[in-house]
């Protein structure tokens, strides 16, 4: 069992987790890993290291997809039968792009690019990032390009907010009804009833009327369009849950992390979402091993000095202690995926962030004996 | 350190799983045994530090966990809603405003306006003069802040929201609040970051759009999770030579263990080095704590350590 069983037949893989996890690594390395099994991967990254970026070879930001030099793989020995490219969301680009198919004619376009309200959307509505990748994995598996998509999924305060992003999408969205209550006279105030004006007046109080305009005004022009983007939206959110949509769950072996990826994946539950499978990065890993600290350093000391001994074997009940933890924090994410698998990636000497780095996260994603019952 | 407990307002910065909780948490138990009045604000959901506490959360509420230290989440909502009171005058009329459907679509439509009303109740937090006459002002406010993406998030909500509003009631506050965030002599900021790459290239950005977008220095960066130097080369060498050479499991184990530990610590050190030429303000270190899991006792070590080092 490896992630390529997991995720075969898939279209679109989304990895979650919360932040500092290792989740635009293990993206990176699944993509790099499917990619050398013949596949045409696309990889979405949010945020990515430099230094990993640029031993790609992506030096500039791209909201655009570029293609991986095979070159590059050559030259450190690793047989790439398909095609990687790898591609980093700018959330702004995207809503751009989003408003220039959309609209029906160049004023309006201009009219939404160029309005304040439009401008703070990008940045400050919360979710909007997250949308926004959802957005750009959908266009892209519309467009049937690729055989696999993988999204490496922006860093939430909290992994949940990611899943409610198309929800608050369609309900800021909804929000376009104001304009029929900002129109003073219209048929909504009126409609409304007297408790309406004294709303009005008491916003009025808070805001100031230029807030109000303007979100008029960009309601106003957003008006059509709207609906349209909301039905989207509502289809963007589909994808998650369609069959051909696997759920990755990436967590570190810390408390809090398992913590935060056991609420995750009770919420995918939930909302009846699949998921496919845990990794888990950075594990301590001690395997066959039954003695103690306490035990070796007799050992220890005849191979290496008193003094040295002592220390190696001290460092060695410290590193005990933090493998007992996290043996301890994957078997209580083991209880809580049940029959799915679970992926454990151990701790490295080195960060990694660059092609052999990569290549060795895909050693313990791909091996046949990486998933351990 | 001593500098950073002279402000106001103290926001600790960085992203998910640098220890900003546990460094929001030291500084407050600092502050508070200084002879202080302390509050400390999580904005997450997760109420980690008043768990540590005590048993349930704090809530909404400010709350005493130790002697002149407290702790308060808070909610976006509950901050609208009491920011609308505020600007009414009338709790009644607020609350009807607030679970009327417009004001609910307009809440959803503003950008940024549940932020606004989350900061401006850490703002609120930190004036001498409180809302109610009866709360009592605190001497210092320490936020536990998500940094997001390459955006201050929060800091620059107040002047992202003036922006929006430009005149009213609104922007005033927003204004007033902006200020006060980026005068130094109020507001701090100290940011959390780790020994490795990703988290350190993220500090050096976040300290040049704090500058660049607020005027804002960093007054301390806290390098967290130092493994200690335990081993020095020669001792690496010594290891090295006999590892995997050794026939029982436990004992090459250890030696791998002690070759591992040698190379992630000197790794760090090269990071610490990095974020020290790229950064121009003080950066201190904390240890790893090899205790699963890190509770009062653990913050107050490295709350004591914290003030020893700086």
């Amino acid at each position: 069992m490896s992630v390529a069983e997991l995720i075969e037949g898939r279209h679109v893989c989304i990895c979650a987790g919360a932040g500092g996890v290792g989740k635009t690594t293990t993206s990176a390395a699944i993509a790099m890993g499917m990619a050398s099994r013949g596949l045409k991967v696309a990889v979405l990254t949010i945020d990515p290291a430099k230094r990993l970026a640029s031993s790609l070879g992506l030096s500039e930001l791209a909201n655009e997809e570029r293609r991986i030099e095979p070159e590059l793989f050559e030259r450190h020995g690793i047989e790439m039968r398909g095609e990687l490219w790898a591609m980093m969301l700018d959330a702004k680009r995207t809503w751009d792009e989003l408003i220039e198919r959309r609209a029906p004619d160049r004023a309006t376009r201009d009219a939404i690019l160029g309005n304040r309200i439009y401008q703070q959307l990008s940045t400050a509505v919360a979710g909007t990032t997250e949308y926004m990748a959802l957005e750009r994995i959908y266009e892209l598996h519309e467009e049937r390009r690729y055989d696999l998509l993988v999204l490496d999924t922006p860093p939430t305060r909290n992994a949940l907010d990611f899943l409610d992003a198309p929800e608050r999408l369609s309900r800021f969205i909804d929000s376009r009804s104001l304009q029929l209550f900002l129109r003073p006279g219209l048929f909504g105030v009126r409609a409304l009833g007297r408790g309406t004006g004294l709303i009005f007046g008491m916003l009025k109080r808070i805001t100031g009327s230029d807030l109000l305009s303007d979100m008029s005004e960009f309601f106003g022009v957003f008006g059509d369009m709207a609906v349209g983007i909301r039905e989207r939206a509502t289809r963007v959110g589909e994808l998650m849950a369609d069959p051909r949509t696997a759920f990755l769950l990436v967590t570190s072996p810390r408390t809090d992390a398992v913590d935060e990826a056991i609420a995750f994946r009770r919420r995918l539950r939930e909302s009846r979402m699949p998921f496919d499978g845990a990794i888990v990065n950075r594990v301590h890993e001690v395997t066959g091993v039954d003695a103690s600290a306490d035990d070796v350093e007799p050992d220890l000391g005849a191979l290496l000095g008193d003094e040295l001994g002592r220390k190696v074997a001290r460092n060695f009940a410290d590193y005990l202690r933090v493998a007992e933890r996290d043996r301890e924090n994957v078997r209580r994410l083991r209880r809580e995926v049940r029959a799915e698998p679970l992926i454990e990636v151990p701790l490295f000497d080195d960060d990694v962030h660059d092609l052999e780095g990569l290549a060795r996260v895909c050693g313990f994603l791909f091996a046949e004996d990486a998933v351990r019952a | 350190m001593q500098r950073l407990l002279e402000k106001r307002l103290v926001f600790v910065a960085g992203k998910g799983g640098v220890g900003r909780t546990t460094v929001a948490a030291a500084v407050g138990l600092a502050a508070a045994r200084s002879g202080k009045r302390t509050i400390v604000c999580e904005v997450a959901r997760q109420e980690r530090m008043s768990h540590a506490f005590r048993r349930e959360g704090a809530g909404f509420r400010e709350t005493e966990l130790a002697p002149r230290l407290f702790g308060i989440s808070i909610d976006p909502d509950k901050s609208l809603e009491e920011f609308l009171v505020d600007q009414i005058g009338s709790r009644r009329l607020a609350s009807l405003l607030f679970h009327n459907r417009i004001f609910d679509y307009l809440a959803a439509a503003t950008p940024g306006l549940r932020e606004m009303a989350t900061i401006g109740k850490v703002w609120e937090l930190a004036q001498l003069e409180r809302r109610r006459g009866s709360d009592s002002p605190y001497d210092l406010v320490v936020v536990d802040m998500q940094a997001t993406g390459h955006g201050l998030g929060a800091l620059r909500t107040p002047r992202t929201f003036a922006d929006i509003a430009r005149v009213g009631p609104v922007r005033r506050k927003a204004e007033m609040i902006d200020a006060f965030l980026r005068d130094r002599g109020q507001t701090g900021v100290l940011a959390v970051a780790l020994p490795e790459e990703m988290p350190v290239v993220e500090t050096v950005e976040f300290a040049e759009a704090l500058r660049r977008q607020m005027g804002l220095e960093l007054d301390l960066t806290v390098m967290n999770a130092m493994l200690p130097e335990r081993f020095s080369r020669a001792d690496a060498d010594a290891i090295e030579a006999i590892d995997g050479a050794h026939g029982a499991p436990a004992v090459a184990a250890a030696l791998r263990a002690a070759v591992s530990e040698h190379h992630r610590a000197r790794a760090q050190r090269a990071q610490l080095r990095r974020l020290r030429a790229e950064l121009d303000g003080e950066v201190v270190t904390l240890p790893y704590l090899f205790q699963p899991d890190l509770g009062l006792a653990e913050w107050q070590r490295l709350s004591g350590e914290l003030e020893r080092r700086t």
